[in-house]
């Protein structure tokens, strides 16, 4: 573990942290890569086409989205914007982790694939101004939940049929709010930071009865608008 | 049967489009401090909209509900402020949902 860590040029403790932030997210999401199995068997997609969608897509909320249309009898084109619509945030996502994903074309063309809510969490729970720990939580991070999706939607539509009653049982779903809840705990100590979180909670709980999912994510981006007036120089 | 492929495809190459916009249009530009503040600042309101979501949010509707996971989310919160380490916490939040459902919760 200290010999990687040297090698990657990070804190062993804050190597340490990413491998285990990792791990546990990647872990925790197995039950849902199995619904998501589930529910591309429910919306008759092959086996075949399930892993597609965790592979190309890979983004857990549109790709739930897209199959929940499709297994309603929609049309391909409904489940298309269904699926887009979830995943706007990935451009805000994508515009954060800019600074934190600079490197040669190839590189910026493979990470971006790796752009999901569970590895921007972990890039940014690392010390703000380590860069180079933002990056390697990304790319663990990223690289954990993709191997461990891919492989739990294989297994849900192959062989699990009760995967959502097992996420209900086990308090499987409290994980993820839980999870985040830890990764955006330091940030609660700065006052600007923590102004920023609450703006955002506060715009996400306005905004989920008023517009559709993976929207209020979106919103929630503009609480950073009050963290930067107050603390502008010189305030 | 072909919607079957057509769907992962389009939505995949249009969610990547969305994802790879920043990274490979502004790319390794320094951006103006402001901006990069601002993309410093962000992730704390994008993080708490997360955790309200993942635990308010009743599943597949426009609408907010108090159920088992709020129960996890509280004991994350008390795990947390006892400085546990992140898979406690994970933990903690699981069981304290499973057991309030076992108590009737939803």
């Amino acid at each position: 573990m200290s010999r990687i860590a040297a090698r990657l040029d990070l804190e062993p403790a804050t190597w340490r942290a990413i491998v285990r932030q990792s791990s546990t997210i990647s872990v925790s999401l197995i039950p849902f890569g199995l619904a998501f199995g589930v529910a591309c068997v429910h919306a008759q997609l092959t086996w075949g086409q399930a892993v597609a969608f965790s592979t190309l897509v890979f983004t857990g909320g549109s790709q739930f989205a897209a199959v929940g249309v499709l297994g309603d009898g929609g049309a391909p084109s409904t489940a298309i914007a269904a699926g887009l619509l979830v995943a706007i945030r990935s451009f805000v996502y994508g515009l954060v982790m800019t600074p934190v994903l600079r490197g040669s074309l190839p590189f910026r063309i493979l990470a971006s694939h790796l752009t999901i809510d569970e590895s921007v969490a972990i890039s940014t729970a690392q010390p703000t101004d380590d860069i180079r720990a933002q990056r390697v939580g990304f790319l663990v991070g990223g690289l954990a939940v993709f191997a461990l999706w891919n492989l739990s939607t294989v297994i849900g539509a192959i062989a699990f049929s009760n995967a959502s009653s097992f996420i209900k049982t086990w308090g499987i779903d409290a994980t993820i709010p839980a999870a985040f809840l830890a990764l955006v705990w330091p940030r609660l100590g700065p006052p600007d930071q923590r102004r920023v979180a609450f703006g955002g909670a506060v715009i996400a709980l306005c905004a989920i009865p008023l517009v559709p999912a993976g929207v209020p994510i979106v919103l929630s981006a503009f609480a950073v608008v009050g963290g930067l007036r107050r603390s502008a120089p010189g305030s | 049967m072909n919607q079957g492929w057509v769907v992962p495809i389009v939505l995949g190459i249009s969610v990547y489009a969305m994802k790879a916009a920043g990274p490979l249009v502004l790319g390794n530009r320094r951006l103006p401090a402001a901006v990069e503040r601002a993309a410093q600042l962000t992730p704390a309101g994008l993080l708490a909209a997360l955790v309200v979501v993942a635990a308010f949010k009743l599943d597949g509707h426009r609408a907010l509900t108090l159920d088992a996971r709020a129960v996890g989310l509280a004991a994350a919160g008390v795990a947390l402020s006892r400085k546990a380490g992140f898979i406690v916490v994970v933990l903690a939040a699981a069981a304290a949902t499973a057991l309030a459902r076992r108590l009737g919760m939803t």
